[in-house]
């Protein structure tokens, strides 16, 4: 679909406590930000593009793309406000769901509980039936076994259905056979097919999957259908995309009944805002640094793609720690996230250690600071303290902070202490920071990748205030921010390709490959994919890129291996064999020479290609800074003092500026903290570039 | 408090913080690198650093609590061996001595001196559990430790960054998988070349010289914040003694705790004497678990170091199964080493009644099966064994835990291990088996106001309807799990034929062809009285079948 020149794409995030709507215009990019309506999100939305199609005074005729990401399904798995669901199982297998990996994943917290599973045990039932791991029918399907349970689903008022069974991933026929009577009965149940939504061995990984997604699906169809209605109602008549955690976008269909693939799409739209930064100024190895209200989530980019995998958790019930959550099994983009935003909470332990987070105060009372009753010492309270918010223009001069409550409060939690003052604000925000560092760290080492060398690009309302001490902790030489940094993930949704992975799990040991096996598999897989991506795409030039799961012999986790897209053959076991080691040693520094590999899934992704980006101008030569418009005494972390700072407006910066630090460079919905071990400019496309100074100490 | 004091007092929290990042890190990279499953699915492994008098400052937070300061004893050891005025930049040092390491051959511990300008700053020391070390295996079968595969006393692996290839040789040639083997030791040295790393661009980002002053101030908060929570407990001595199954006579597990100013000592005198098996407990591995079983309710929040695990301290009279000695068989030294806690708590409980979990299954149920050519019992399997192809696979899985203060024990979860079971489908697409049930077992959890987590049903079957043999360690079959505060006691395991046969919880025994193994897993203890359960919370568990109509109505009176 070549796109016609200067018409406008439309971008709408919902986030957990704001809309951020964004529309670009050829060039031009304009922005809003309105809270979000948690009861009827799709008020929000429509208000925040009317707000922009207002600003930008254009009619919805002249919208050509709608492109939308939302975190309702995260939400609603979150507060448990999905539809009444059951799991239909083989029978003798009720329990995996909950059973999960049998495990405690904090050990020295006894009172720890596993999250509730989706589907408590009385809604999961058994169907007589039994598959082996080749698909091999070991007991036929009792289909009055099936029938038997149609009065339970009315019986309970269930909504939503999902089927797993064992081994379906390698032959689905039961389950399909197990819907198509359910269908037939109960016409107004949805029901969600495990070897659909995610045909992968391992059963809990499986099943809490095709759960989530029966969960939230009747909420976000009703959702989804009514958007578009009302869009349509508008005068919108443009194509409408829904952003996925993947980074791809996919259409309506596809959105409506696999919405689980719909969760977490605000960040992994920061995530391709930030690969398409990386491409935009040439820069190979990136960490990308959004921080937000309440988290802040940490992505490593090389050459201007970002960490994938296929699996992530929603809905951490401690403290954002690994295992606490729902394992869901799609395409996502890898990040770590941690409970480190404006908005945490800082408090003492019994050590006398200060912590921040995870904990968040909200919006309501929220922190201390917002002079609305709230007594939570942030770290937003602590960045005014430090001096480096203007209380009478936060996010955009809405509303007014307030200093005294903030010192306040912070003075009260840190009294164990004795802290106080800009030394006790230091001491949260110097925690926060390091926290987020050691995170970090321990993601790229995880992902046998290094920090050092990497440009970090910072979005998200927090993230500019904090970037500087985090690329001085983290010995990082360029910090990057974008414009538009407060609505970064709307942004984002604007560059990603729709696109749509699928995933096979077929098993079997290089040793004994069966190309035509394998070809099937990829044929069938192919011919999916494109059923997904063409009516999305029509007339573009699409990409597609294979890869094989595999690991040695019995080992527990398998590599991602490139596949040749084309007819494989019997000779390819050897190339991807090669390949095989080569990715591992990559990983793991080397072979292990006789062991025989085995695959376990295969996966297909087709998407269309996003035009490369212009070459990135060169700014002009040293502009003379302009007058600051203000002077503040503000707190320096790396210097553990107070110094007397210059506060820029943004606007008034020009490319070829160059600001050393200390300086702080405001926009309306953050501010830039430019410490002296950095020297601030504005590149070609309007970006902060803060460049680290050469300083003897 | 000045300024300058404050802002050194935050200066040194955040070194703190990032000296357990430096460890965090060191445990990634092991973990990313190891070949051993159980260090890459179970946590199986240890990392952290220690100052030149071989005290513990930080730990990595990884899964399983047999190393906890079994490692941190570990360092003293290589200390006395090589002082650290002889280490020299690119040094390492290895043993698996299960005396002088953490308590079995499996476990290999390396430590790496750390050098800042030519000075040696500081010791890193890492353990992992590698896939195999020769001898008899991963099985309680050896009657001494000669017979439990290679023992390296603590020697040198790396002299000034050349490997010691005459050791690597003579280790590969006595391990069934030495490619393996020898890439875990490289990772044990790599993670500890990373530690060292890092700790030296910390200590130049905060221009310190040496660690002594952090080092002081680490262990003396921790050691602090450990006695505060001591001394809030009532003095006093408490006794608790358990009996478990044990391999061939049961035995008894006899603690007596002493809750004083100074700190808390645990003695283990009263308990059984060592076994003719490997599951005999090295001290160190005794330590550790009764450590872990103290910090579940005391200090659980304060990081694993010196000053942390200093007031607690344990011993047991040499000879009893607590404190094996040399040349005992120590291999399977988890199927005791795990009730530790369970004993320690029940002392406890006396102390801090309000804070204690009843006793759970405790033991791993590590189903360890195997099939082929001359594994079943002839006069058993008769020819069909022939056909059938080889295969072992280790499967672990976990019966209920004990219940806990206002809360239910936990259905089917391991406690005190932190290992993780692997999926049905894994386990069949890579094995001959067939496993036709795997589900809560009904009426198994103990009745108390807090329920005792429900053990599971496991029903294994040869998909060819071939013979196969367990290898059975399984405990609590004669002895469960017990309630506490007037809670009842859990289900006692079981282990059968689905022809109805009864087996044996120790040893190897056959599945006759055609035939099923059955494993019922025991449930946890019940804590308080059942009457006062809520009512609600007895009706979901009927509603969920926990527990039958029936049982409800003897054990509930509902």
């Amino acid at each position: 679909m070549p796109k016609p020149k200067g018409q406008a794409r439309l971008a709408v995030d919902i986030g957990g406590t704001f809309t951020d709507v964004a529309l670009e215009m050829g060039a031009r990019t304009l922005s809003a930000k309105v809270l979000t309506t948690p009861r009827q999100p799709q008020d929000g939305v429509l208000e925040g593009i009317a707000k922009v199609m207002a600003e930008a005074a254009i009619a919805p005729g002249e919208v050509g793309l709608i492109i939308h990401g939302t975190t309702l399904a995260t939400n609603a798995l979150i507060e448990r406000k999905g539809a009444r669901t059951a799991l239909i199982v083989t029978e003798g297998h009720r329990d995996s769901l909950e059973m999960a990996y049998e495990n405690r994943f904090a050990q020295y917290d006894i009172a720890i509980d596993r999250p509730d599973p989706l589907v408590p045990r009385y809604l999961r039932w058994p169907v007589s039936e039994r598959l082996n791991a080749a698909g091999e029918t070991l007991l036929a399907l009792d289909e009055v076994s099936v029938k038997t349970l149609i009065p339970l689903v009315r019986e309970h008022g269930i909504e939503s259905i999902a089927i797993g069974l064992i081994h379906s991933y390698a032959k689905p026929a039961h389950e399909q056979r197990v819907a198509a009577i359910l269908a037939d009965a109960l016409p107004d149940v949805s029901l969600t097919l495990s070897s659909e939504v995610c045909p992968e061995i391992r059963e809990y990984e499986r099943l809490s999957t095709a759960c989530a997604n029966a969960y939230v699906r009747p909420l976000m169809a009703s959702y989804l259908t009514g958007l578009e209605a009302a869009l349509r109602a508008g005068g919108f008549t443009c194509p409408f995309l829904l952003m996925t955690s993947g980074g791809g976008l996919t259409g309506f269909e596809t959105a409506v009944r696999f919405p689980i693939r719909l969760v977490e799409s605000g960040p992994a739209g920061g995530a391709i805002l930030a690969s398409r930064i990386a491409e935009e100024c040439g820069l190979d190895r990136v960490l990308s640094f959004d921080m937000g209200g309440t988290t802040a989530k940490i992505c490593l980019i090389d050459d201007a793609k970002p960490l994938s995998s296929r699996s992530f958790e929603v809905a951490r019930v401690y403290r954002f720690l690994k295992g606490s959550g729902l394992p869901i099994r799609i395409p996502a983009i890898e990040m770590v996230e941690i409970g480190a935003g404006g908005g945490s909470i800082a408090w003492v332990d019994s050590l006398k250690r200060i912590n921040a987070g995870p904990e968040s105060a909200g919006s309501e009372p929220g922190p201390a600071c917002y002079g609305r009753g709230g007594r939570d010492s942030t770290v937003t309270d602590a960045d005014l303290v430090l001096g480096r918010l203007d209380p009478d223009s936060f996010a955009g001069g809405s509303f007014t902070l307030a200093p005294a409550p903030a010192a306040e409060a912070i003075e009260r939690v840190l009294a164990p202490l004795e802290l106080n003052g800009p030394a006790a604000a230091f001491a949260i925000a110097e925690v926060v920071d390091e926290n987020m560092a050691n995170a970090a760290r321990v993601h790229a080492i995880e992902w046998g990748k290094e920090i050092a060398g990497r440009t970090l690009i910072a979005f998200g309302g927090a993230a500019p205030l904090h970037a500087a001490r985090l690329g001085e902790k983290l010995g990082l030489d360029r910090i990057l921010i974008p414009s538009g940094a407060g609505v970064g993930s709307a942004i984002g949704f604007l560059r990603a390709p729709i696109a749509y992975e699928v995933v096979r799990s077929r098993y079997e040991r290089l040793s004994d490959f069966d190309p035509e096996a394998a070809n099937a598999v990829l044929g069938d897989m192919h011919e999916e994919a494109l059923a997904v991506v063409q009516p999305a795409a029509p007339g573009q030039d699409l990409t597609e890129t294979r890869s094989a799961y595999m690991r040695y012999l019995g080992q527990g986790h398998e590599i991602n291996v490139a596949v040749p897209v084309r007819p494989l053959s019997a000779a390819d076991a050897a190339i991807l064999k090669t390949s095989f080691d080569k990715a591992y040693t990559a990983l793991y520094s080397r072979t292990i020479p006789d062991l025989d590999i085995e695959i376990l899934s295969w996966t297909l992704s087709i998407q269309t290609q996003v035009p490369a980006p212009e070459a990135l101008a060169e700014s002009p030569a040293d502009i003379a800074a302009p007058q600051a418009a203000a002077r503040r005494a503000v707190f320096d972390p790396g210097q553990a003092k107070e110094l007397d700072t210059p506060i820029h407006r943004r606007a008034d910066l020009q490319p070829g500026v160059k600001i050393p630090g200390p300086a702080l460079i405001a926009e309306d919905q953050t501010t830039t903290v430019v410490s002296p071990s950095f020297e601030a400019s504005v590149n070609a496309l309007g970006y902060i570039v803060l460049e680290r100074r050469n300083i003897h100490d | 408090m000045t300024e300058t004091s404050a802002l050194e007092q935050v200066r040194r929290q955040i070194m703190w913080n990032r000296l357990l990042s430096v460890v965090e890190e060191q445990a990634q990279v092991l973990i990313r690198t190891a070949f051993s499953t159980s260090v890459r699915e179970a946590g199986d492994l240890s990392a952290g650093v220690f100052d030149l008098q071989g005290r513990m400052l930080a730990q990595a937070v990884t899964g399983t609590p047999g190393h906890v300061n079994a490692m941190a004893a570990s360092v003293g050891f290589f200390l006395d061996r090589f002082p650290a005025a002889s280490m020299a930049e690119g040094d390492v040092y290895i043993t698996n001595d299960p005396w002088l390491g953490t308590g079995h051959t499996h476990d290999f511990t390396v430590v790496t001196p750390a050098f800042l300008k030519g000075r040696v700053v500081a010791l890193f020391a890492s353990t992992s559990h590698v896939v195999d070390v020769g001898g008899r295996g991963f099985s309680a079968d050896a009657r001494q430790v000669y017979e439990e595969g290679i023992r390296l006393p603590i020697m040198v692996l790396a002299k000034a960054g050349v490997m010691n290839e005459s050791l690597l040789e003579i280790v590969r040639a006595n391990v069934r998988e030495p490619v393996q083997v020898e890439g875990d030791l490289y990772s044990l040295a790599v993670c500890n070349e990373t530690g060292c790393r890092r700790l030296i661009e910390m200590m130049g980002e905060f221009k310190l010289e040496t660690l002594d002053d952090l080092a002081e101030s680490i262990i003396e908060t921790s050691r602090q914040a450990m006695l505060d929570e001591i001394r809030a407990l009532p003095f006093g001595v408490y006794e608790n003694a358990m009996r478990i199954d044990g391999f061939e006579k049961p035995i008894d597990l006899v603690a007596s705790m002493t809750i004083g100013e100074s700190g808390i000592d645990v003695d283990f005198t009263g308990t059984s004497p060592t076994s003719a098996y490997g599951i005999n407990v090295p001290l160190t591995y005794t330590q550790a678990y009764a450590s872990f079983g103290v910090r579940c309710v005391i200090g659980g929040a304060v990081p694993n170091n010196a000053g942390s695990l200093a007031p607690v301290r344990v011993s047991a009279p040499k000879g009893s199964i607590l404190n094996a000695p040399e040349p005992c068989a120590v291999t399977a030294r988890h199927v005791v080493g795990q009730m530790l806690p369970d004993v320690v708590l029940g002392c406890l409980y006396q102390a801090k009644p309000e804070a204690v979990p009843a006793e759970g299954t405790s033991c791993l149920w590590i189903a360890a099966l195997l099939g082929g050519h001359g594994v079943a019992d002839d006069n058993e399997g008769g020819g069909e064994g022939l056909e059938a192809p080889p295969f072992t696979i280790s499967m672990f899985h976990n019966g209920g835990t004990g219940g806990r203060p206002g809360q239910d024990g936990l259905n089917a979860t391991a406690f005190p291990s932190g290992v993780r079971n692997t999926p049905v489908e894994i386990n069949e697409t890579i094995t001959p088996l067939i496993i036709w049930h795997k589900e809560y077992r009904e009426d198994s959890g103990g009745a108390g106001e807090h329920r005792g987590g429900a053990g599971q049903v496991m029903e294994i079957a040869h998909a060819q309807g071939a013979p196969f043999a367990v290898s059975a360690l399984f405990d609590r079959i004669d002895h469960p799990p017990r309630g506490r505060g007037g809670g009842a006691a859990g289900a006692s395991g079981r282990l059968s034929l689905g022809s109805g046969a009864e087996l044996s919880g120790k040893g190897r025994q056959t599945i006759p062809a055609g035939d099923r193994l059955i494993l019922e897993m025991p449930g946890g203890g019940g804590l308080g009285e059942p009457r006062k359960r809520a009512k609600n919370s007895i009706a979901k568990d009927v509603r969920d079948g926990f527990v039958s109509p029936q049982a409800a109505a003897r054990d509930y009176g509902e």
